[in-house]
């Protein structure tokens, strides 16, 4: 460690320091003053400046009175075991009162990538109990899908419903919850410890809060604080873990934030040009390891400013994710809860995770044909506003009432209610039902055969 | 971290900020010089010099380095190792073995591995030159059988020429055994190995550039039918996310009918990477049976891997094609995506705090985008045979906007362009290609391959199945006011048959095991199929039979499934339907009037 006194100038986070020529560049330092030390690191160094960003506030601070400390690496945080049931600061301290858990290992929050050589094929299905997302976009164990929702929808109680029905198939197994609050709000954290606590979830889960009052700057250091403990559960411990970040649009504008105040050139909507990269660092953290045992599964939550899914944050994330699940204002309007738009939502790891010996031989036409269906089902609605319901061919009719049926009945679950993979593709099956077979073409005809439910149809007359 | 390289000191690094160090330089250094930066030795490219001020891009992770940590030179620019052993490797962006440092490091990438490229075993060599023949650049030393799919032919180096005075007889040597001399007209001795080297930024020389004229067969067959590849030529796939452009990337790297594949992973997913990774152990070449990984290389630079060595993975996995182009094969190179290479060009240039053009990239983007598809081509190699280098770029727009400068520039190089549409993509109607916005200009390149090799109307059949498509999207708008019910049967049949296309032809699936690959013949099977029917239907409607009668007859659930159900070496089932189909819908007429 080595120690230098007085800086030169402090511009927002940044503090120079033009003597010390010697920092690292990452390097943790601490910056004490009068009234107590705050943390932070080295963003540029060069053998005349040193520049360091920190993570608080820099209000009340003389640049003269500082002493800085390089503290000769970069942050590292404690891991262990026993973190799980505890609750953290931002930068992962101890905000629960009791004393700081035993460490079992010491690992730089940046990680490094893993070797994509060394990654496992993510294809262990995890049942959420939700029809629209076990059946039309399954998540697997070590998948990265982000819930793109909108201001006031309910995410919040669709992300805690998949986490508690997630661990109730995950029963025998490690399990482990490890959730993330980046600039939400108390209640919306409290939301989630409390649903924790009444299901005995709150025991396996390590909660990392950086809240909407705190420094915007720490959130940078939240997320990966959370997934150092992640990756060390999960591929040091055989965990399979399941990371749960809200909101990422918080953390987005935090770089973007940082950003303008290191006078970087804007991108789209000024948000930083390395958005992609720094995000990826995030998501990327998730996977499955070859011959080991874990999972990193991230599900996150991101509210799109104003339900625009082309703007920046939800776009660059929807590059790096593998699918995400969109939240619908009108669904929710309606009434249907989860209010999942299946149209736009994808798992992209989903075609591995199901079919015969995984979860059912026609799951994967299935979900195809109900995907096709439904995307009809908008066309033939834009036509009937215009032309009457009346006017309609019988065919969509039909289609109109299968629609229908796949809002309510499909897509709708009560909050607390877990369907089994054979009840979500029954279920599928009766809808479909409504519609005439010669409609269903992704469906094999031995499928149709078996679960079709509809009246045949004397059609082919040889 | 090894010490013992030949490079030696040539400067003191001063300022570090993120990718982008400066070092105050004591020693010989030159521009676009390989280097190795700080104590860690981190590979590193000199990418300005200035007043004794060397600017160094670094491809590694800087975090740790300090000010006055030493810069040592390597006197040679960045480059790739030339030899066999490159394919069913899978590398990073600065071509180091991934699999060697999961052995050495792990499982998570640390930086300042030092790994060789090539594979240090012994291979079977066979002389195809005898001492005494004059040899010249690109001229055949002998051969190796590298994988069953693949011989490897040791060429002569681009910069020697001369008369062979010895060389090794055939039997198991490494890459490094000296096999063969060569004295040049100044009497200089070069001593050859099987391994070259390669400046990575530098075009390989040919002798002469053809024109594409054969369709590189992907087996899709909404490219290969309406927006045609030609050997040699250049393609863009642009379309927002989650419209499908990886899985049909690596359909392309699986099917098409290149000798040797390069798949370039450049900023994308680790997990897919795994995904394709781990499926070419299993799947086989079709006509071979053979792994495919013993055609493919891998260069694999997921997202979260250091920005600067994106940019230098679209030029190794480059260079490496053009060295088995050199050898006389048809390559195909598949980048995905090309827009992290921009990204990674903007944010190395936002650090130097170049001037920044639209959306903030460099002013140099669209030359720098041009230079890399003119790396495609067909060509007359140095040793006078036919080589070829497809390229496939993925492009990945923000927003879905096809008017961001990557897109733009790059559909002006590129002659296909496959246009991924968010709304197909939704109804799960893939490949998403958007038939209306896509194009190829190798449409008549390759017309006289297909009407030779598969049916002489074949530019008919297309033609007419593009109309009726093109004739449909505009009924659709009609639709969309008065409803299907008020037009006329014969605009209704139109829809049909629109559809016929659309599900029984253009949407595929490429997991499907029959349906993933199709052959030539049974596109054009399916082509005729659907064109015919459509043409009968016409007749039979024009003579007023209705179309309910037509609908009767033709079951158009099982029709868009033949796709799946008819193998590829079954076509034959389907030019039977055909005659059995057009008979009973011509029944239809004669059985009214007789009304």
């Amino acid at each position: 460690m080595r120690e230098y006194a007085g800086a030169d100038r402090i511009e927002g986070p940044l503090v120079m320091a033009e003597g010390y020529g010697k920092a690292a560049l990452g390097e943790l330092v601490e910056v004490r003053s009068g009234n107590g030390a705050r943390l932070g690191q080295v963003l540029t160094t060069g053998e005349d400046l040193v520049v360091t960003e920190l993570w608080s506030e820099t209000a009340g601070l003389h640049p003269h009175e500082l002493l800085l400390r390089f503290r000769g690496e970069t942050f590292h945080t404690v891991v262990s075991r026993e973190m799980a049931g505890r609750v953290f600061d931002g930068l992962g301290r101890p905000r629960d009162g009791l004393p700081p858990p035993m460490a079992e290992a010491r690992v730089d929050i940046h990680g490094a990538p893993l070797n994509p050589v060394a990654r496992a094929y993510p294809q262990d299905l995890i049942e959420t109990g939700i029809s629209a997302i076990d059946g039309m976009n399954t998540v697997v164990r070590g998948q990265k899908l982000p819930i793109f929702s909108g201001s006031g929808l309910p995410h919040n109680e669709l992300a805690a419903q998949i986490a508690l029905q997630a661990r109730i198939a995950d029963e025998s197994e490690n399990f482990a919850v490890v959730f993330v609050a980046l600039g939400v709000s108390h209640d919306t954290a409290a939301y989630f410890q409390q649903r924790f606590e009444e299901s005995g979830l709150l025991a396996r889960t390590a909660v990392f809060l950086n809240l909407a009052d705190e420094s915007p700057l720490e959130r940078m250091v939240t997320p990966r604080v959370a997934l150092s403990l992640a990756e060390f559960l999960a591929f040091e411990r055989g965990y399979h873990v399941l990371v749960l970040m809200t909101d990422i649009t918080n953390y987005a504008e935090a770089l973007r934030e940082i950003s303008s105040r290191r006078n970087e050139v804007p991108g789209r909507k000024a948000y930083p040009g390395n958005l992609y990269s720094d995000l990826a660092e995030i998501f990327e953290r998730s996977g499955r390891v070859g011959g080991r045992q874990g999972s990193v599964t991230q599900i996150s939550i991101l509210t799109m400013p104003g339900d625009d899914i082309t703007h920046p944050v939800p776009d660059v994330t929807g590059y790096i994710t593998e699918g995400q699940i969109v939240l619908s204002r009108a669904l929710h309007r309606q009434g249907v809860y989860p209010p999942i738009d299946v149209l736009s939502s994808l798992s992209r790891l989903m075609k591995n995770g199901i079919g015969e010996h995984r979860t059912r031989a026609d799951h994967p036409s299935l979900a195809a044909q109900l995907y096709a269906s439904y995307a009809r089902v908008q066309e033939v609605r834009a036509i009937s506003v215009v032309i009457g319901e009346t006017a309609l061919t019988p065919t969509d009719r039909s289609y109109l009432e299968f629609g229908r049926a796949f809002e309510t009945r499909f897509v709708a679950q009560p909050a607390d209610q877990a369907r089994s993979i054979t009840q979500t593709l029954d279920t599928a099956w009766e809808i479909l039902s409504l519609l005439p077979s010669s409609e269903l073409t992704r469906i094999r005809e031995a499928d149709l055969h078996r679960h079709y439910l509809g009246k045949p149809e004397g059609q082919v007359k040889q | 971290m090894t010490h013992s390289k030949e490079s030696t000191r040539t400067g003191t690094l001063i300022w570090i900020s993120g990718p982008v160090v400066k070092a105050r330089i004591s020693g010989p250094i030159s521009v676009l010089e390989q280097v190795h930066v700080g104590e860690a030795r981190l590979a590193g490219e000199v990418i300005g010099l200035n007043h004794g001020l060397a600017t160094i891009q670094v491809y590694e992770e800087t975090n740790g380095l300090r000010p006055g940590e030493p810069l040592c030179g390597t006197g040679a620019p960045l480059s790739v190792m030339l030899g066999p052993g490159l394919l069913a490797n899978i590398y990073d962006g600065l071509q180091r073995p991934l699999a060697v440092i999961r052995d050495q490091q792990g499982i998570y990438l640390r930086h300042g591995s030092q790994a060789e490229a090539l594979p240090s075993k012994k291979w079977n060599f066979t002389p195809r030159a005898r001492a005494g023949d004059l040899v010249h650049p690109g001229s055949v030393l002998g051969v190796v059988p590298e994988t069953q799919l693949i011989e490897h032919r040791v060429l002569i180096p681009i910069a020697v020429e001369g008369k062979l005075i010895d060389i090794a007889r055939q039997g198991d040597y490494a890459v490094h055994d000296v096999l063969a001399t060569v004295e040049d007209a100044g009497g200089a001795r070069h001593p050859l190995t099987m391994v070259d080297r390669w400046a990575v930024r530098t075009e390989r020389p040919v002798q002469e550039r053809l024109e594409p004229s054969r369709p590189l067969i992907t087996g899709q067959r909404v490219l290969d039918t309406f927006e045609p590849l030609a050997k040699g030529g250049t393609a863009a796939m642009p379309g927002p996310f989650g419209a499908g452009k990886t899985m049909l990337q690596q359909a392309l790297v699986k099917w098409c009918d290149a000798d040797v594949i390069i798949y370039v992973g450049c900023g994308e997913r680790g997990n897919e990477m795994a995904e394709v990774v781990n499926e070419f152990q299993r799947l086989t070449d079709p006509s071979s049976g053979r792994p495919l990984m013993e055609r493919t290389i891998f260069v694999a630079n997921t997202s979260n891997m250091p920005v600067a060595a994106r940019e230098a993975s679209i030029y190794s996995a480059t260079t490496i094609a053009e060295y088995y182009r050199d050898q006389g094969y048809a390559v195909a190179l598949m980048a995905d995506s090309t827009s992290r290479w921009a990204e990674a060009l903007r944010e190395i240039s936002g650090r130097l705090e170049e001037m920044p053009t639209e959306e903030g990239f460099p002013a140099y983007l669209p030359s720098r985008i041009a230079a890399f598809y003119e790396r495609a081509g067909r060509v007359r190699t140095l040793g006078g045979n036919e080589g070829s280098v497809t390229m496939v770029g993925s492009v990945s727009p923000p927003g879905g906007d096809f008017t961001e400068p990557v897109t733009q520039y790059t559909q002006r190089f590129t002659r296909a362009f496959w246009a991924l549409d968010r709304a197909l993509a939704n109804a799960r109607h893939y490949p998403a290609i958007n038939w209306q916005t896509s194009y190829s200009l190798y449409v008549n390149t390759v017309a006289a391959w297909w009407a030779k090799e598969t049916a002489p109307d074949w530019q008919a059949l297309r033609s007419t199945a593009a109309q009726v498509l093109e004739q449909a999207s505009r009924l659709d708008q009609l639709v969309q006011l008065v409803g299907a019910q008020a037009l006329p049967e014969r605009q209704r049949w139109i829809l049909d048959a629109a559809r016929l296309f659309k599900e029984g032809f253009l949407q595929q699936n490429v997991v499907h095991p029959i349906d993933a690959y199709c052959a030539p013949a049974k596109q054009v099977a399916l082509l005729r199929l659907f064109v015919e029917l459509y043409q009968v239907g016409q007749q039979v409607i024009e003579s007023g039979t209705p179309l309910a009668r037509i609908h009767q007859v033709l079951d158009i659930r099982r029709l868009v499934q033949i796709k799946e159900t008819v193998p590829n070496d079954q076509v034959d089932q389907i030019t039977q339907l055909l005659s059995e189909l057009k008979a009973r819908v011509n029944a239809l007429v004669p059985a009214e009037r007789k009304a």
